[in-house]
């Protein structure tokens, strides 16, 4: 077997097919990171799955997964002004809630050098938006790199350090879902010494790095200095390519829909001249002028957000070029990622006699979408089973994210409300006000509770609200991947201290608290309706480990898994266990009865309990 | 080669990503280019899944487009039909497990559950190839991904592709009794 540790820490470098996220990781040993640190979410938990490849003791890196996006910035930013470059890395939504910090980092001088890595999400793979971080570049004056492959995320991501350690500011190298999860064959080069001091470097003449006051003004005033001079500096480096098929029209763009573009081309005989940017803020003014004069209508082909096209525009209109810039064309070109369907069907709209529409072939056969659910044996579907029968037709339920947030779904339908990380006690609150009538429960997860879940506790318990709070505590942050959390007693490098959820609450000041495990239906549907009754903040913990880690523990160690489940001859087609309890291993035969699949069912018997008919049985 | 693509679908926790890494690998011991990606997302099992793998200098995305590609690979009978309908181009090449993990409109019984006799129905109008791969007596449902993938060598139905790829792949992705066991299953049907 090969080793994907060796592989990344290779002295001679070699080569080796990979994911981006994978590839980032050998260029940032190459780069030299000394910490990095991130909270897990799609698409980018990979990189810290590459980073757990490398033997502990041979890593000179530091990696931790912080308690959210916000707090692990904040390590990444310390460690960069004491002089070691640093890296932190987090999904899409993530920099939301790293804005805070994330906007004065421009300000300062990070003199170790600093690069955020971004995992966009265009088409919201995993998301709950699909929105365009460019903007964020825009707001705080940081250059962005962006990868289309991951030979150009390995590569760029040690030209943004260079960068970033040259002019002591932070770069970002924005990837999206299929450039973190593109694999490829990607050449690595040897592996520089690197001789890292453990002296501290932080010294308050490279300041100042208290903006307050006239210095708020004075450390701005620098920043677009620095930000001046990069743009000068960016024109010379080597990261556009220009592909000229000797054409009128011309397209701009950058990215995996540069990628797409390519494709499409294949196909059509009249070839527009492409321009595909490497960096796409800020951008390289006079190679982007030169490349419209040259051609009498130019196509700004860029995922999401009209970003490029109104900075073009401008350039164009600043220079008076009478080039025709054809930008977004309606709204679904502001929609979902540019794949190479995507990207016929922008263009056959503003080039019609060269592109056409993908036509779908009409076919008899529909098919619905099957969306992902809870695994068989998960303690949210007996938690949700039971709850849904303590609960009204109109009680209004919040949701929060983790795989909790899956309730939602038919047949559970708990769950009616999501904004982000963290919302649901804040959100429940404002539903509770001027509200006799509608009781309201909001959900949390374990990890969220640590992440964004403890301001709305402490504001509930503070303000007084009237709500019952769920905690769905499964042991792990399960959806990213299982990483541990801090009340698991173990970090991504080490043990450490446990800190309970329950210790948590009652040091906030929750006085009212109920703890159970969610395969107890009876004993949970008991609590949520007490709680229900009762005025004031309530919360429930509703415990059971994640049984996907679980089974995965089991087989690791070599342990059989208990014997699956069957439907015995009680059985008189109630459908609650496949209709209502849903535990995807319940399958319906031809005939209507209702049998176990045996490769699904992890034996855990939740599903016991919810048959009215006593049929369900362990096979002997 | 120009270009050979290759859709790869099947159910969360099936063990998809272990074949495309596998085909991925097997084609670049084959001395070709390949690029891919896999669609996942979250760890839950159950959604489907799909993997993209493209083959020769002339693909640029990593993924495929639609009713274009070349060989559609299917883990499971609902996902070998979707896979088909929105993936296979006309005159290709169906290869599927005939596992059943029935989808939830199937299990709430408001469908009726895909039968081989409509993946052929479909497979006639698009006048596409079909292989359906089942093995009676396989003791552990994980290995059916190896299963199919000792069908893909046997059938040669990776230009280019030979049985010598295949294995140096799997050696390079399991190691130990893991290994052991699926080149047994492997060599079994690759004959
Ligand atoms: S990963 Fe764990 S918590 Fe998430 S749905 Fe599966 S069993 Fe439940
Ligand atoms: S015992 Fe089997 S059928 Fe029952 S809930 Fe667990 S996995 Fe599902």
């Amino acid at each position: 077997m090969k080793s994907m540790g060796e592989m990344l820490l290779s002295t001679g470098g070699g080569s080796e097919i990979v994911i981006g996220n994978t590839a980032i990781v050998r260029a940032m040993l190459e780069a030299g990171v000394r910490v990095a640190t991130s909270y897990p979410g799609s698409p980018t938990p990979e990189i810290a799955s590459a980073i757990a490849s490398i033997p502990r003791e041979r890593n000179p890196m530091y990696f931790e997964f912080s308690v959210n996006e916000k707090v692990a910035t904040e390590v990444a930013f310390g460690a960069s002004i004491n002089g070691h470059l640093s890296c932190v890395f987090f999904k899409s939504v993530g920099l939301n809630v790293a804005a805070d910090t994330f906007v004065q980092l421009s300000m300062m001088e990070l003199i170790g050098g600093m690069v955020i890595v971004l995992g966009d999400d265009p088409g919201a793979n995993s998301s709950q938006n699909e929105q365009d971080n460019r903007h964020y570049a825009h707001l705080s004056y940081t250059p962005v790199f962006e990868p289309a492959t991951p030979s150009e995320v390995y590569v760029m991501f040690k030209q943004a350090a260079d960068l970033s350690r040259k002019l002591r500011m932070p770069v970002i190298v924005r990837l999206s879902t299929h450039v973190c999860h593109a694999k490829e064959k990607v050449y690595f080069g040897p592996m520089p010494v690197h001789e890292h001091g453990n002296k501290p470097l932080f010294c308050m003449e490279n300041g100042p790095y208290i903006p307050i006051a006239a210095d708020a003004l004075k450390m701005k005033r620098r920043t677009l200095h620095k930000f001046w001079e990069l743009k000068d500096l960016l024109e010379e480096l080597p990261v556009n390519i220009v592909e000229d098929n000797s054409s009128e029209r011309g397209v701009i763009t950058a990215g995996a829909p540069y990628l797409s573009l390519m494709d499409v081309l294949e196909e059509v005989e009249d070839k527009p001249d492409v321009m595909k940017l490497g960096i796409v803020h800020p951008l390289p003014k006079n190679r982007i002028l030169q490349f419209l004069k040259a051609h009498k209508e130019v196509k700004i082909l860029e995922e999401l957000d009209d970003v490029l096209e109104r900075e073009i525009k401008a350039f164009a209109y600043d220079n008076g070029l009478t080039t025709r810039i054809l930008g977004k064309g309606d709204l679904e070109d502001w929609i979902g990622e540019y794949t190479p369907d995507k990207v016929r069907e922008v263009l056959s709209k503003c080039w019609p006699d060269t592109f056409k529409p993908v036509k779908e072939p009409d076919s008899p056969v529909k098919l619905n979408a099957r969306p992902a659910q809870m695994c068989p044996g998960c303690g949210h579907r007996s938690a949700f089973h039971a709850i849904k029968l303590a609960l009204k037709d109109t009680d209004i339920t919040v949701a929060d994210i983790g795989c909790h947030t899956l309730g939602y779904l038919e047949p559970y339908r708990v769950g009616q409300v999501l904004l982000c990380m963290g919302h649901s006690t804040g959100t429940a609150a404002g539903l509770s006000m001027f509200n006799d009538s509608r009781r309201v429960v909001a959900f949390l997860g374990d990890s969220t509770f640590f992440h964004a879940g403890l301001p709305g506790i402490v504001n509930a318990v503070f303000n007084k609200h009237n709500l019952t709070l769920i905690i769905m505590e499964n042991g792990t942050t399960a959806m990213t991947g299982h990483q541990d959390h801090p009340a698991v007693g173990r970090n991504f490098n080490d043990v450490s201290q446990k800190i309970p959820v329950r210790q948590v609450l009652e040091g906030l000041g929750v006085s009212n608290i109920r703890e159970i495990d969610t395969y107890n239906q009876a004993g949970l549907k008991e609590y949520v309706e007490a709680a229900l009754e009762e005025e004031g903040f309530k919360v429930i913990i509703a415990r059971h480990p994640c049984m996907l880690k679980f089974t995965r523990e089991m087989r690791k160690k070599g342990k059989k898994l208990p014997r699956p489940v069957r439907v015995g001859e009680k059985c008189n087609l109630k459908y609650v266990c496949v209709g209502q309890f849903a535990c995807p291993s319940y399958q319906i035969a031809d005939g209507g009865r209702v049998w176990v699949q045996e490769d699904l069912c992890i034996g855990d018997r939740s599903c016991v309990q919810t048959c009215p008919s006593q049929a369900i049985e362990p096979v002997e | 080669m120009k270009k050979y693509d290759i859709f790869l679908a099947g159910v969360g926790g099936q063990g998809i990503g272990l074949l495309s890494e596998t085909l991925a690998r097997a084609v670049d011991y084959s001395g070709q280019r390949v690029i891919g990606a896999d669609t996942h997302g979250l760890a839950q099992r159950g959604g489907m899944v799909s993997s993209h793998l493209r083959v020769g200098t002339g693909a640029h995305s990593v993924l495929i487009t639609r009713h274009s590609a070349d060989l559609v690979v299917a883990l499971e009978r609902h996902e070998a039909l979707r896979g088909m309908l929105d993936y296979l181009k006309d005159g290709g090449t169906l290869v599927y497990y005939d596992a059943v993990w029935q989808p939830l409109d199937v299990r709430l019984r408001r469908t009726a559950q895909v039968r081989n006799e409509d993946i052929e129905a479909e497979a006639a109008r698009k006048k596409a190839k079909v292989l359906r791969v089942f093995k009676e007596d396989l003791a552990d449902s994980r290995m059916q991904n190896v299963i199919i993938m000792a069908e893909l060598s046997k059938a040669k139905l990776i230009p280019g592709v030979e049985k010598e790829h295949y294995t140096a792949a799997l050696s390079d992705l399991l190691s130990g009794r893991v290994l052991e066991v699926n080149l047994k299953a492997f060599e079994e049907v690759a004959g």
